[in-house]
């Protein structure tokens, strides 16, 4: 016991000294190279329009009305809470699951004016893992690029020129699967008018 | 799997390939404390060592047996444990609270303690919620270097034990610890979060940014550290997220790129120390040898997880939907999974924090097809030592070659030895105190909650996955891995305390035996070696580690998963 207590005084002391090292010193000289460096980044990749906010690039949002891309469904709050970050943690069996899903498919393909026989893409019927999911596939897209064009009054190759020019990570080099930004979409939907 | 997928994977192969054994180089220099020695940095780390020493009054040149070792890490996670504890108690108190997070409740504050001291990083709390910027930075960020740092002094230890003769002393843990800390985990995390803000990841003390959509409602974008808490999270084997969702969170993870680099840094280090112990013991080919094992459990894992979410769930296919892979979408399982990582990158993920003890995940697992559960619950139960968690991995797998070698030995009815030290009746007592230890806190903890009515109702899905549920709960805290089938509520008292206890089961109860083993061997001289001395770095030798490994899990807790996930895949 007086070996434990010995050993108190530098366990007190070390932790101590890497409380200020690893706790206070280096996030701040993180934080200082990171505000230097890439200050957008650092700050949230927030996306302006107008000099207003209106999202980051990174984190999804809710759209619902028809003449905008919609996002995938999210578990995150009442849908894209940025501060819920959640998935539904439901397992592949779970009839919660699978009923949600078949009402999900059927709402998909009235929405999009799709054959009742059509298979609709997995990610446009499920929730992600963070809920802030910012992308839909190519796939998803495609899909729901005639009822934007309609809505819109915007010939359909406009609308599929948009989605390939918002689409990330299609070339080998990126690392990720490709995936279209919903945010970005968007705005430059707006902006094609 | 799609192209990119596959280009990813081999990508991640060929990095670790290429940087695995430089740095297995640098942490045999960085431990070797012989009087005189060298090592890389010296200029620069030497001086900050020494003002740490002088601050803390610890005389470096003064080795400890394995008693005062062990006694100087419990006290030293006796004060870790206080200190997160009181962070989180009265953080209403303290600066840096933006978002006027409360105080925690006494027993999930405990929990939270014991869960970052422990190197577990299980979080029963949403961290954007719960936690003031301040409690995450000098409570949590901190702990996330020095436990990892302990658990690389402790195998160290351990080490020396082995290669040492006739001697009493296995090192200094306050040097270990530091060396670990200063020459390791801080130069790799400072190089590795500026590289993840330059991809997107947060790094600010802002509150909530709010923004107002184009369609005219408004969203709270979170701010905070985030970067420097990712960067050690992944590289000390943590994986405790700044934000609920961890690494799924777009501000944790933003691209292929960012997932590329975490995936690296959760497994290059763990691999690493494989081969520094072949240089540490001077024979590199023992190192070889267990990195192979390592590999081969690793590969067959995350193998598994890779196709099984790439597959997809049968029951959606038969409500309509495409789980087609192809060149629009990445297909498969996608509940639970950003479109930016698809099931390829979510299963190559889930191999790496499963076979470590990292645990942060960027998909969700519950939501796993049961063979994709299946593939991390087991690897967990497996002991984490494919390739394992800093320091701690290697320490499991060593424990598993000392068994080895005592079967072998029992076959041909000779006295064991490994690397000229003979296994005798002491350390084989202690491997077994150490092999119980994880399934006992493991299966215990899991039988009364699933007994229990109180701790049955934080089970979120019904039939066999909620058993899974469960035993992925404890299988996590008893092997201080920290990932979870999310769905189970575990911010209960029940859970916050049993899973608490099973942490430090997890950690110390391995832990002190290991060191003990290191203590016993060290006094040992080596025996000379003959013709009839087992080889241990042979394929043969392998094969039977690897035996050892899979059959002693196999056998505590294949009835458990033949009623979880194995069940749930059948009905499928």
């Amino acid at each position: 016991m007086r070996a434990f207590l010995r050993q108190l005084v530098p366990a007190f002391l070390m932790l101590a000294v890497f409380t200020v090292i690893t706790g206070v010193v280096y996030p701040l000289v993180v934080t200082a190279v990171g505000q230097a460096a890439f200050k957008d980044k650092a700050d949230g990749s927030l996306l302006k329009v107008d000099g207003v906010i209106v999202g980051s690039t990174l984190i999804g949002q809710t759209f619902a009305e028809p003449k905008y891309f919609h996002p995938r469904p999210s578990n995150a709050g009442k849908g894209y809470d940025g501060y819920a970050s959640s998935g539904t943690n439901l397992g592949p069996t779970n009839p919660v699951l699978i009923d949600a899903v078949k009402q999900r498919v059927i709402d998909y393909r009235t929405e999009n004016n799709l054959p009742a026989t059509l298979p609709v893409p997995v990610d446009a019927v499920t929730s992600s893992a963070s809920g802030l999911d910012p992308e839909i596939s190519v796939a998803n897209a495609d899909l729901q690029a005639q009822r934007v064009a309609t809505t819109r009054n915007l010939p359909l190759e406009t609308v599929q020129k948009l989605i390939t020019s918002n689409t990330v990570g299609r070339s080998l080099g990126m690392l990720n699967e490709p995936g279209v930004n919903v945010l970005t979409l968007n705005v430059a939907l707006d902006q094609a008018k | 799997m799609s192209g990119s997928s596959l280009f990813f994977i081999l990508a991640l192969c060929a990095a670790l390939a290429i940087t695995v054994p430089p740095l297995g180089a640098y942490l045999a220099q960085v431990y070797d404390t012989t009087e005189g020695a060298k090592a890389p940095g010296d200029r620069v780390f030497r001086p900050i060592e020494r003002l740490i020493y002088r601050l803390t009054r610890v005389d470096e040149k003064r080795e400890q047996r394995w008693s005062t070792y062990t006694i100087s890490l419990l006290a030293f996670s006796l004060m870790s444990l206080l200190a997160v504890y009181l962070f989180q108690r009265f953080q209403t108190h303290l600066p840096f609270n933006p978002t006027s997070a409360t105080a925690v409740n006494p027993a999930g504050a405990f929990n939270v303690a014991v869960s970052f001291m422990t190197n577990t990083n299980w979080q029963w709390y949403s961290g954007e919620v719960a936690m003031s910027h301040l409690t995450q930075m000098v409570g949590l960020t901190v702990q996330n270097f020095v436990s990892a740092g302990a658990g690389m002094a402790v195998l160290v230890a351990l080490i020396r034990g082995i290669s040492r003769r006739g001697q009493r002393t296995l090192g200094n843990f306050w040097v270990d610890m530091t060396r670990s800390i200063v020459r390791v985990l801080i130069p790799l995390s400072l190089i590795f979060a500026v590289v993840l803000i330059s991809r997107g990841v947060i790094q600010n003390f802002h509150g909530a940014t709010t923004a107002h959509t184009i369609e005219g409602a408004t969203q709270s974008i979170p701010g905070g550290p985030v970067a420097s808490q990712e960067a050690i999270k992944q590289i000390g084997s943590n994986g405790g997220g700044f934000f609920n969702a961890n690494s799924a969170h777009p501000f944790e993870n933003p691209d292929g790129w960012s997932n590329f680099i975490e995936l690296w840094a959760i497994l290059a280090i763990p691999f690493g120390f494989a081969l520094a112990y072949g240089r540490m013991v001077g024979d590199r080919r023992q190192g070889k040898l267990l990195i192979t094992v390592m590999i081969v459990m690793w590969a067959a894992f995350s193998g598994v997880a890779v196709l099984a979410e790439g597959n997809g769930n049968p029951r959606l296919a038969t409500v309509g939907v495409d789980q087609s892979i192809s060149t629009t979408q990445a297909g498969g399982n996608m509940e639970g999974k950003d479109v930016r990582f698809g099931p390829a990158e979510c299963g190559t993920w889930a191999g790496a924090t499963t076979g470590t003890s990292n645990g942060s995940v960027n998909c969700m697992h519950d939501s796993f097809t049961p063979l994709g559960g299946l593939s991390t619950l087991s690897h967990m139960m497996l002991g984490e030592v494919s390739p394992g968690g800093l320091g701690v991995g290697l320490m499991g797998l060593l424990i598993h070659a000392l068994l080895a070698v005592f079967i072998a030995g029992l076959m041909v009815g000779r006295t064991p030895e490994y690397l000229g030290k003979k296994v005798q009746a002491a350390e084989m007592k202690l491997v077994t105190i150490y092999i119980l230890m994880m399934p006992i806190a493991l299966l215990v903890f899991a039988a009364a909650s699933v007994m229990l009515k109180s701790a049955q109702a934080s089970i979120l899905n019904p039939g066999a996955h909620g058993l899974s549920e469960v035993l992925y709960a404890y299988a996590s805290a008893a092997n201080n891995n920290g990932s979870a089938f999310a769905g189970l509520n575990a911010g209960t008292q029940w859970y916050t305390i049993t899973q608490g206890i099973a942490m430090l089961i997890g950690r110390f109860g391995l832990i002190i035996p290991a060191l003990a083993i290191g203590g016993s061997f060290v006094r040992k001289q080596r025996v000379p070696e003959t013709s009839g001395t087992f080889p241990t770095h042979t394929a043969l030798y392998g094969v039977l580690v690897l035996g050892v490994v899979v059959i002693v899990a196999g056998l505590t807790f294949f009835p458990a998963l033949a009623l979880g996930p194995i069940v749930e895949h059948l009905s499928l």
